[in-house]
C-alpha cells in the first residue's frame, strides 16, 4: 500500500494544498510544519505554471506571487529534500504537463521519488494522454492520481479502475449538490476501492458536507487565500484551519 | 493529415481538464456526423457566398510586381470577406455545428478583436448569445474592435490575468467552458487547443486553398511556386497551405511575427525561437523558458501576439514541408505602408507579415515565377496604432 492511502486511515483526510515558493520557499516550510503538527493527511505542493487553466483567481495570483519570488522546479526539489528530514506526512506535486515534460518526464519523477514526492497530478492530462506519464511515474513508485469529475459520465469506469493512490474529484468548476456528490461517489466506489478526495475551490462551501460524501477534502483555495492575506505569518492561521477543519470533519 | 487521437506527427493531442472531456468528445462527434452531410454543407456554402461573400477574389498585384521586378504576385482576398478577415470561414462553420448541437451560447477568446467581431456576427445572426474573452492590453490596442462587438450584441469581457494578451484570453475563455458546457460552445479562433479544434478549424479554413487552386489555374493554367500567409496560431496559413500540401512543387512559408527580433526577448517568432512543449491543450512549439514557464511574447501585432502555433504547423515544419520565416514588426509596418500606397489596399498588421517577406522573396525569384499571398484582413482597425507607431499623435 502506498504512502498516499495511509493518509486515509485516520478518518476523514484534510489535504491542503499549497503553492511552494508562495512568497517565498521559507514561508512554505513553515506552512507546512504547522499543517503537518495540526494534523494535515496529506499535502498537496504546487509548482507554481505560468498559466494554470485549470484553476480560479485564488491560486493563479499564488502562481503569480511564487514565480515573481524567483521558485523554479529546481528550488522546489531541493526544498522537499531538506523538508523530508523532518517532514513526514506524505506529500504530491499539482502542477502542469508542461512543467513536467520541459524537465524530463523522465527526469522530474526520478527527481520526485529521492526526494520524496509520493504522488503527481497535473490537471491537463486526462486518461486519453496519461500513458506518456504512467509508466515512468509506475517504475519510481510515484502514484499518478486520476481526477475526475462531476461532467465525466461514461468515462467514469475506465478512469477509476486504472486509478493509483486516490480519486482526486475536481468539483472546483461544477459545484454539485449534495445529492450528486453521492452520486458520484457512488459510482466510483462500484469500480474501486481507493480513496475519494473532493477537491473544495471555495473557501465559503460547507466542507464538512464535502467530506460527507467522501474519504477526504482537499482545501484547494483555503490555505492560499490565508497566505493571500497573512503572508509570512500565514503559519498560525493555517494550522489552525487544518485543525479546525479534521474536528469538524471527523465529529 | 490528422491520426484518429488528433495528432500530427507527434503534436496535437489532447491535453486538457477531465471537466472538459466529454464536452470535446461531443463536440468530436457532432463534427463527424455533419462534415459529411449534405444538408450541413449546403447550409454552410450559402453562407459562404451570400453572407460571406465567397469565393474571395485572387486578385493580380500587377503594380507591386512591377515595382518588385521578380516573381508574379496574387493577393487572395480574404479582407474582403465580411467583417474583414479570414475569421469569418471558420466562426460560420463553428456556429453553425453549434447550432446543430442544440447550444444556444458562444464564447470566444480574441487577440486583434477580429475573430471576437467574427463571432459575435455570427450570433447576431444565428440568435446566439455571445461572450468573448480580450486580454486587458489588446482592448485598449484595438478599441474599434470592442465597441464592434458590442454594437452587435456581444458581451466583451477584459482578462486581465498574465499578460493580458492572447494567450490569457485563450485560458479565460477555457475556465469559462469548464464552468458552463451544457449550453456553450467554444467557438476556438484559431487551429490550435485540444483536438478536435486544430482539424475543424482547418476544415473550414481550408476554403482558401480550395478557392485559390481553382483561380490560379483559371488564371495562370498552373500552380504557384509559392503561397503564403502570416502565422499567429495558423488558421488563414493552414486555410492557404491546406489543398496545396499534397502538390510538393508549391513552397509553402508561413510569416512569424518577430517582434523587436528573434534575438530579443520581444518576440512571438514560435518556430524561429520555441520549443517543444505542452500548452492550451496541445502539443507543439512554444515560447518558454528552461523550466516550461510560458514566455510573455510580443509583437506589434495583437492577432500574432501569441507563445504557440497550431500542432500541424509543427509537424509540416518538422516534416519539412513548410518554412517558416520570421519578419519583424519594422518590416510589417514598412509592408503595411507600401501595400497601401502601391495597390490601394491597406492590410492588417497581421497580413503586412505576410506582405513583408513577400517583398524580400519576389526579387529574387524568376519573372516566370508566381507567388499568392494571403492578405488575411484589412487593416483599418490598425490605422491609428501604426500612425502612433510612426509618431503621430492620433487616437480613435
Amino acid at each position: 500500500m502506498s504512502n498516499i492511502r495511509n493518509a486515509f486511515k485516520n478518518g476523514k483526510a484534510v489535504i491542503p494544498f499549497i503553492t511552494c515558493g508562495d512568497p517565498d520557499l521559507a514561508t512554505t516550510g513553515t506552512i507546512i510544519r504547522a499543517m503537518a503538527d495540526a494534523g494535515a493527511d496529506l499535502i498537496e505542493l504546487g509548482i507554481p505554471f505560468s498559466d494554470p487553466t485549470a484553476e480560479g483567481p485564488v491560486v493563479q495570483s499564488a502562481s503569480i506571487r511564487a514565480l515573481a519570488g524567483g521558485v523554479t522546479t529546481d528550488k522546489i526539489f531541493d526544498f522537499v529534500r531538506e523538508l523530508r528530514r523532518d517532514v513526514t506526512v506524505p506529500l504530491i506535486v499539482m502542477t502542469y504537463a508542461n512543467v513536467v515534460f520541459s524537465y524530463g518526464i523522465e527526469r522530474f519523477v526520478s527527481k520526485c521519488a529521492e526526494v520524496g514526492i509520493d504522488g503527481v497530478i497535473l490537471p491537463d492530462v486526462p486518461m486519453e494522454e496519461k500513458d506518456e506519464f504512467v509508466p515512468i511515474c509506475r517504475s519510481h513508485g510515484v502514484d499518478f492520481i486520476s481526477q475526475i469529475a462531476p461532467t465525466s459520465a461514461n468515462r467514469i469506469a475506465e478512469i477509476a479502475k486504472d486509478a493509483e493512490g486516490f480519486i482526486y474529484i475536481a468539483s472546483n468548476a461544477i459545484l454539485g449538490n449534495q445529492t450528486d456528490l453521492d452520486e458520484l461517489t457512488a459510482e466510483i466506489r462500484r469500480y474501486t476501492d481507493i480513496p475519494c478526495a473532493i477537491e473544495c475551490g471555495d473557501s465559503n462551501l460547507d466542507q464538512t458536507a464535502l467530506a460527507q460524501a467522501a474519504d477526504g477534502v482537499i482545501l484547494n483555495s483555503a490555505i492560499v487565500e490565508q497566505i493571500g492575506r497573512y503572508g509570512r505569518d500565514a503559519a498560525a492561521p493555517a494550522g489552525d484551519f487544518v485543525q479546525a477543519m479534521k474536528r469538524t470533519m471527523n465529529k | 493529415m490528422t491520426n484518429p487521437n488528433g495528432r500530427f506527427g507527434i503534436h496535437g493531442g489532447q491535453y486538457i481538464p477531465e471537466t472538459l472531456m466529454n464536452a470535446v468528445i461531443e463536440l468530436e462527434q457532432a463534427y463527424n456526423t455533419y462534415k459529411n452531410d449534405p444538408q450541413f454543407n449546403a447550409e454552410l456554402t450559402a453562407l459562404f457566398s451570400d453572407y460571406a461573400n465567397r469565393p474571395s477574389r485572387l486578385y493580380f498585384a500587377e503594380k507591386m510586381t512591377r515595382d518588385l521586378g521578380g516573381a508574379k504576385i496574387y493577393l487572395k482576398r480574404e479582407d474582403l470577406n465580411h467583417t474583414g478577415a479570414h475569421k469569418v470561414n471558420n466562426v460560420l462553420g463553428q456556429a453553425l455545428l453549434a447550432k446543430k448541437m442544440g447550444k444556444t451560447r458562444l464564447i470566444a477568446e480574441t487577440g486583434a478583436g477580429q475573430h471576437g467581431v467574427a463571432t459575435a456576427t455570427a450570433a447576431a445572426l444565428m440568435n446566439m448569445e455571445c461572450v468573448v474573452f480580450m486580454g486587458e492590453e489588446d482592448t485598449k490596442r484595438q478599441a474599434l474592435n470592442v465597441y464592434r462587438m458590442r454594437l452587435l450584441g456581444a458581451e466583451v469581457v477584459p482578462v486581465t490575468s498574465g499578460t493580458a494578451t492572447l494567450k490569457d484570453a485563450v485560458s479565460e475563455a477555457m475556465r469559462e467552458w469548464t464552468n458552463r458546457i451544457d449550453d456553450t460552445h467554444y467557438c476556438l479562433g484559431s487551429v490550435m487547443g485540444p483536438h478536435p479544434f486544430p482539424t475543424i478549424v482547418r476544415d473550414f479554413q481550408a476554403v482558401i486553398s480550395k478557392e485559390i487552386k481553382q483561380q490560379i489555374l483559371e488564371k495562370e493554367g498552373r500552380l504557384p511556386d509559392v503561397v503564403m500567409a502570416c502565422v499567429g496560431g495558423g488558421s488563414n496559413a493552414i486555410g492557404t497551405f491546406y489543398h496545396f500540401i499534397p502538390d510538393a512543387s508549391v513552397r509553402l512559408i508561413g510569416c512569424e511575427a518577430a517582434g523587436r527580433g528573434v534575438d530579443t526577448f520581444e518576440t512571438a517568432a514560435t518556430i524561429n525561437t520555441g520549443k517543444l512543449g505542452i500548452f492550451h491543450g496541445m502539443k507543439s512549439y512554444f515560447c518558454q523558458d528552461e523550466y516550461g514557464q510560458i514566455a510573455p511574447v510580443y509583437s506589434i501585432s495583437a492577432g500574432l501576439d501569441y507563445p504557440g502555433i497550431g500542432p500541424e504547423h509543427a509537424h509540416l515544419h518538422d516534416i519539412g514541408r513548410a518554412e517558416y520565416v520570421a519578419v519583424t514588426d519594422d518590416e510589417a509596418v514598412n509592408a503595411f505602408e507600401y501595400l497601401s500606397r502601391t495597390e490601394g489596399i491597406i492590410p492588417a498588421i497581421e497580413s503586412a507579415h505576410a506582405i513583408a517577406y513577400a517583398m524580400k522573396l519576389a526579387p529574387q525569384l524568376e519573372q516566370d515565377k508566381i507567388i499568392v499571398v494571403t492578405v488575411s484582413g484589412r487593416g483599418d482597425k490598425d490605422c491609428a496604432a501604426i500612425a502612433r507607431y510612426r509618431g503621430e499623435n492620433i487616437h480613435e
